[in-house]
């Protein structure tokens, strides 16, 4: 591909390649990761197929889709788990190459991943600094990581945690949750990936993690989100994507959506109402 | 107190107690027991203990053992033995460095095993066990001495036989108090000015008196004269080796890097591993310190036997150091525990086994009495754990 996103983007020319239905992308917002034409094979099976998505900065995109459609392919492409067979990864308009974690760490993206990757026998500042811990003359400098720790959960108006020297294992779901983002933030993340973040979560707890993620996007930080749960979507998303079947089959912003129209684009793929209201907007 | 302990996080007061019983129990049986000269005799009893269950915490941290430790220490006791005296007359220091670097040696090579091919620890230093027990048979009986070689080589028979002066056990000890202290103070004040949670004036002077009257006792029990035909007084140096291990080894755990991701990884090696952890690096680090802090238990045990002999039992020993090490609070699931846990541990073991002794209770009740203290122990633990928000 000759052109750089930017330039799709001002002729909307990047809406189409897979005929997605009601993709417009609003030419104003910068956008962040640019993917094009991504594809991901597992030998003969096609996981991912020529996938276009725009995720602006400062925006909640949701990602949708039902079981297998490609939804957690997609995100382990972009975090770097596995590098995609073959097409196009932008970041603020560089075309980039993710091949390790490693990689998407140091581009700004940041995976929280279902199972939080928290160790439940420390506290909530040692598993915030798990692997990068500050150190005074080569020892561990337990103030000021407890320091930061404080300032960051505060800045994220995570108030539920008593004491930030709390063991993870004896915090809530919601709170984890909370402790796994803030993670995130705390490397400097642009892009914070949160895959299934409400799943096992009760109504006060989702609520917690709801408004966490629009304390995220407040700040400018672009978060891509995964979730089975359209009421939660259509909370906290600026933006849906929709997969289906390995194909990206329609993204754009939310009041291009309504729940009906997101559930038959979930289940078959396709809906006229989507186009419709991309229409009317 | 009683709602850290309800948390599961009652810390070593239950085993504290446990040991407060055991005491009084035995000095109501004979007034020996808490005599000066039997406490430093205790404590030298306990080295052994305490030395191979530290050794063992550092891979139950991880859900690791090394059943291996006992052997590995009669491997390094034997070769620093027969190094120095038999034929050989090395100087010490190379003796005892080569003895380090075997059992170093073999703590890496299970570490390899286990990491590599991924075989179970519990296996690989069962194999480790049984070999390490062969090869120590081997050498000792081939020095032809009928099984057992004793020690005429001055600085390895004064690591337990040697003392320090009155004076140098004072000094040593007041040394090691007021450090603590300070550090203690420090830390306290320096989160207090910064408006983190700090500890209470009065829990803190509590914690300085604990020292310091620890400290004391120490200094009285060290330098009464515990000689019957010449006078014998000071700290015995083993008792300084077992104290810089333990220190240096708490102090890896609670202040360093790879302290902190030995318990990650114990935690949740996937989390640590995602958070860039080296985890297989961590891991044989591990596996070579449980080598070395072995190593280093087998030259005290043979400076108190005085020598090596063939019918060392290796087996026996790295049970009661696991057990020590599991009495003082560590778990053997990985991720929870601490150094000083093996000091109370073995402590306690040391104290059972002295004690019956004196009492004139044989092995059997010996053996019984350590398997009640180690079930009470676990159970009190998993008690206390029950309802608490402490997942392991």
């Amino acid at each position: 591909m000759e052109t750089t996103p930017e330039n799709d983007n001002l002729t909307s020319s990047a809406v189409g390649q897979s005929g997605p239905v009601g993709s417009g992308v609003d030419s104003s917002a910068p956008m962040l990761l640019s993917l094009r034409d991504i594809t991901k094979s597992f030998g003969a099976v096609q996981a991912l197929q020529h996938v276009d998505l725009d995720i602006p900065a400062g925006q909640v995109t949701a990602l949708i889709g039902d079981n297998g459609a490609g939804k957690s392919t997609l995100i382990k492409t972009v975090s770097g788990i596995w590098a995609p067979t073959s097409g196009s990864m932008y970041w603020q308009g560089q075309e980039v190459h993710v091949h390790t974690p490693r990689d998407a760490t140091h581009l700004g993206i940041a995976t929280v991943y279902q199972d939080l990757a928290l160790c439940d026998n420390l506290d909530i500042v040692q598993n915030m600094y798990l692997g990068r811990e500050d150190t005074k003359v080569g020892l561990l400098d337990e103030i000021s990581m407890e320091l930061a720790t404080t300032k960051t959960l505060k800045d994220l108006s995570v108030s539920t945690v008593k004491s930030v020297r709390q063991l993870v294992g004896s915090l809530s779901g919601g709170q984890r949750q909370a402790v796994a983002v803030a993670r995130a933030v705390m490397r400097e993340s642009k892009l914070v990936i949160l895959d299934e973040p409400t799943a096992a979560l009760g109504v006060s707890q989702t609520a917690q993690v709801l408004d966490l993620i629009k304390t995220l996007s407040s700040h400018g930080i672009a978060v891509l989100v995964i979730s089975h749960n359209l009421n939660d979507v259509f909370s906290v998303a600026d933006r849906i994507a929709v997969m289906y079947l390995g194909t990206l089959v329609s993204h754009g912003p939310i009041a291009n959506y309504d729940r009906n129209s997101a559930v038959e684009m979930i289940t078959t793929g396709k809906s006229d109402r989507v186009a419709a209201l991309a229409a009317s907007n | 107190m009683l709602k850290r302990f309800r948390r599961g996080d009652s810390g070593m007061i239950p085993i504290v107690i446990g040991l407060i019983v055991l005491a009084a129990y035995f000095q109501i049986r004979s007034s020996v027991f808490l005599s000066t000269g039997n406490l430093t005799n205790l404590m030298v009893q306990a080295t052994i203990f305490v030395l191979l269950g530290i050794a063992e915490v550092w891979l139950l941290l991880l859900g690791e053992i090394d059943l291996s430790a006992g052997f590995n220490a009669g491997l390094a006791g034997a070769i620093a033995v027969i190094l120095v005296d038999q034929q050989f007359h090395w100087s010490w220091y190379f003796a005892v460095g080569l003895a380090l670097i075997a059992s170093t040696g073999f703590g890496a090579l299970w570490g390899f095993l286990v990491i590599g091919l991924r075989l179970p620890s519990f296996i690989v230093t069962l194999a480790g066990q049984l070999g390490l027990e062969g090869l120590v048979l081997w050498i000792v009986d081939s020095q032809g001495t009928g099984g057992s070689i004793s020690i005429h080589e001055p600085v390895l028979y004064n690591i337990v036989y040697g003392d320090f002066t009155p004076l140098f056990t004072i000094i040593f000890i007041v040394v090691t108090v007021l450090g603590l202290s300070f550090s203690l103070v420090r830390t306290n004040a320096s989160r207090a000015s910064r408006n983190l949670e700090s500890v209470p004036m009065l829990l803190m002077l509590l914690r300085i008196a604990g020292l310091v009257i620890g400290g004391g006792l120490l200094i009285w029990i060290f330098n009464s004269n515990r000689g019957k035909f010449t006078p014998i007084h000071g700290m015995p140096f083993a008792i300084l080796i077992v104290g810089v291990v333990l220190g240096a080894c708490t102090f890896i755990m609670n202040k360093t890097k790879p302290g902190r991701y030995l318990y990650a990884i114990g935690g949740n090696a996937e989390a640590a591993r995602r958070a860039g952890i080296a985890v297989n690096r961590y891991r044989l680090m591990a596996f070579m310190m449980t080598g070395l802090i072995s190593g280093i238990a087998g030259l005290v045990y043979v400076s108190n036997l005085n020598g090596i002999s063939d019918s060392i039992n290796g087996g026996t020993l790295v049970l009661y150091a696991v057990a020590a090490a599991v009495i003082g609070g560590t778990s053997l699931f990985g991720g929870r525990g601490k150094m000083v846990h093996a000091l109370i541990g073995g402590v306690v073991i040391a104290t059972i086994y002295n004690g019956m002794a004196l009492i004139q209770l044989g092995a059997p009740q010996q053996y019984i009495a350590t398997a009640l203290v180690l079930l009470g122990a676990v159970t009190i633990d998993s008690l206390a754990r029950r309802g608490s928000t402490i997942v392991k």
